[in-house]
């Protein structure tokens, strides 16, 4: 699908690229990581030609990027780049639409685009299409991001540190999110980074890039397993996993940092109302400075709860809590003696960090063994 | 005789002093808008010509105004043309500097997108560009009419009329009332194209950066 072939970059007397050949597959997720300066992005951009090689060639479907119209080229590429990549002079449909218009689609052909994609990452089209970047959250912001890349359905889409600016937790749905889409729609998708973590759960093909050269190309837990380089080693850091010596565990390394917490002057009805629409059956109680007060059941809420009342006196303190830097194996116990399916992980300042679920233990102890593991 | 008795008496000659006064600037901010956008836009391509061009506009700025009515009337003869031909020079530097930083501030990360998803040059200028400089744009142009106002008063001098023919009449019969009855109005019109300008920035300025710029 996309075929670098000897391709050299200078900049001046530096060298950016030396004599890169790498070829990706159709459907292929393929992420470049490496230190910055490695020329990963400089790589990325040579595709939808914003950089030209200063020797060498690369092929797209078998075609000499270079001798096709370079605007025409980058409509057919979806393109994702940080935040700051929406236009804030353009509501988010007009956003959307940009290419489609370029394209000169008819309106009712971009409009159905829209409002399809913005189902696709469940953002209703009557409530979000006309606002403006600047009324949305970083993370819905990147999602429209992601969708207008995606608006012409082009089969390449590249992605330059896409999620660099978020917080952990909307860049992990994020990450979850595109995987969904890309397995959904079987795109080709190039993706920079310089988190290991992000490449290790997102990539069929990670590229490890040093110094304008390729350190490695392998499947994340190959590279897990056999790190060409030491250089490799040391960018894995935690990630990175040998028999013979074992990184220690803490109990935030077991946690699901997304849970559901509400303060303790919620009302009973909105809790049972947000537990239906979130599907689970407790809920983390905080109080008004966000340090951890309880968890309330929903069973307990149906048979005392009383409509309009506050939950706070229906909150049990009994689950088990742990604080974060605790060791892993003690969180483990404690959640197998205990009753309850959870454990609530403390900051150190007593507001809630996250949950150790079953689950979520099983998923960190996969991901330390093999890496990767599906959401 | 009051101000008032004055406009009785001449309101005829008034308003036609006023409306060539209002007639002067429109013209001249109008030629000077019109060399200096897209001038701007072509300097924000060329970044070392710009330092030289700006640098000589700026200097050029400098030069007093009366002084740059007398070279006029040397050059030019006496009349609505020179004074034209010196309003004009001097209503593009602000539109000319606004252009130009407003353009070049429009954060790369925009016109890098604009042209990774497929956008030609030209519509990058005009979908992403001038947009987002609109509100500078603007601005350099209300800072120009208001400027051009009391500068115009000055082509009273060489014989363009508008309001400064009321003051400099008054200026040479020590006649108070006619400096007033000319002063006064362009000061008042200064404040109202000042404040219609401004409604027109806040228009022009695309609805989603409204709050940064306000």
């Amino acid at each position: 699908m996309i075929h670098f072939q000897n391709v050299t970059k200078r900049y001046g007397e530096k060298i950016v690229l030396k004599n890169l050949n790498l070829e990706i597959r159709k459907g292929e997720f393929v992420v470049l990581i490496g230190p910055s300066g490695c020329g990963k992005t400089t790589t990325l951009k040579m595709i939808n030609r914003l950089i030209e090689p200063d020797s060498g060639r690369i092929f797209i479907n078998g075609e000499d990027a270079s001798k096709q119209n370079a605007v025409e080229l980058r409509r057919k590429i979806g393109y994702v780049i940080q935040q700051i990549g929406l236009f804030p002079n353009m509501t988010v449909e007009q956003n959307i639409a940009i290419v489609p218009k370029l394209l000169k689609y008819p309106k009712e052909e971009w409009q159905s685009i829209v409002r399809s994609l913005l189902k696709l990452v469940d953002m209703p089209y009557e409530d979000y299409a006309h606002k403006y970047p600047s009324e949305l959250s970083g993370g819905q912001q990147q999602r429209i991001g992601v969708l207008r890349a995606l608006a012409v359905s082009p089969p390449i889409v590249l992605m330059d540190e896409p999620f660099g600016a978020l917080d952990p937790i909307t860049r992990d749905s994020l990450q979850e999110e595109v995987r969904r889409i890309q397995k959904k729609l079987k795109k080709t998708i190039v993706f920079v980074t310089h988190d290991m973590g992000e490449a290790l759960r997102m990539a069929d093909t990670i590229v490890f890039m040093n110094e304008g050269r390729i350190v490695q190309k392998a499947a994340p837990e190959e590279m897990l397993r056999n790190p060409a380089d030491s250089i490799i080693s040391t960018f894995m850091g935690r990630h990175i996993t040998s028999g013979r010596q074992s990184v220690p565990l803490y109990a935030e390394d077991f946690m699901r940092t997304k849970v559901l917490k509400v303060p303790k002057t919620s009302k009973t009805l909105e809790c049972i109302e947000l537990m239906s629409r979130r599907d689970v059956n407790s809920l983390i109680v905080i109080e008004d400075d966000e340090t951890y007060f309880g968890t309330v059941t929903i069973e307990e809420i149906k048979q005392h709860g009383k409509a309009g009342r506050n939950i706070s006196e229906l909150v049990s303190n009994e689950t088990i809590t742990i604080g974060r830097k605790e060791d892993a194996r003690t969180a483990l116990d404690r959640l197998l003696e205990s009753a309850a399916n959870y454990l609530i992980v403390l900051n150190d300042d007593l507001t809630v960090a996250g949950i150790v679920t079953r689950t979520s233990t099983a998923k960190a102890l996969g991901e330390a063994l093999w890496g990767e593991m599906p959401a | 005789m009051t101000i008032m008795d004055y406009l009785n008496n001449n309101m005829a000659t008034f308003l036609q002093s006023l409306m060539r006064h209002i007639e002067i600037v429109a013209i001249s901010v109008l030629i000077g808008a019109f060399v200096s956008i897209p001038l701007g836009i072509y300097l924000t391509r060329h970044k070392r010509l710009a330092l030289f061009v700006l640098a000589f506009a700026g200097t050029v700025q400098t030069i007093p105004g009366l002084v740059m009515l007398g070279f006029a009337l040397i050059l030019f003869g006496i009349g609505l043309m020179p004074a034209l031909i010196v309003l004009s020079i001097y209503s593009i530097l602000p539109i000319l500097r606004n252009t130009y930083i407003g353009i070049s501030q429009v954060d790369s990360s925009y016109v890098e997108a604009g042209r990774g998803i497929g956008m030609t040059d030209f519509q990058v200028l005009f979908k992403v560009e001038l947009p987002l400089a609109a509100s500078s744009i603007m601005s350099g142009i209300r800072i120009s009419t208001v400027y051009t106002v009391s500068w115009a008063t000055l082509a009273g001098m060489i014989g363009a009329g508008g309001l400064g023919d009321l003051i400099w009449t008054g200026l040479s019969t020590y006649n108070k009332t006619y400096i007033l009855a000319g002063a006064l109005p362009s000061a008042i019109l200064a404040f109202v194209f000042s404040g219609l300008l401004g409604l027109l920035q806040r228009v022009l300025t695309p609805k989603g950066i409204r709050g940064e710029s306000a």
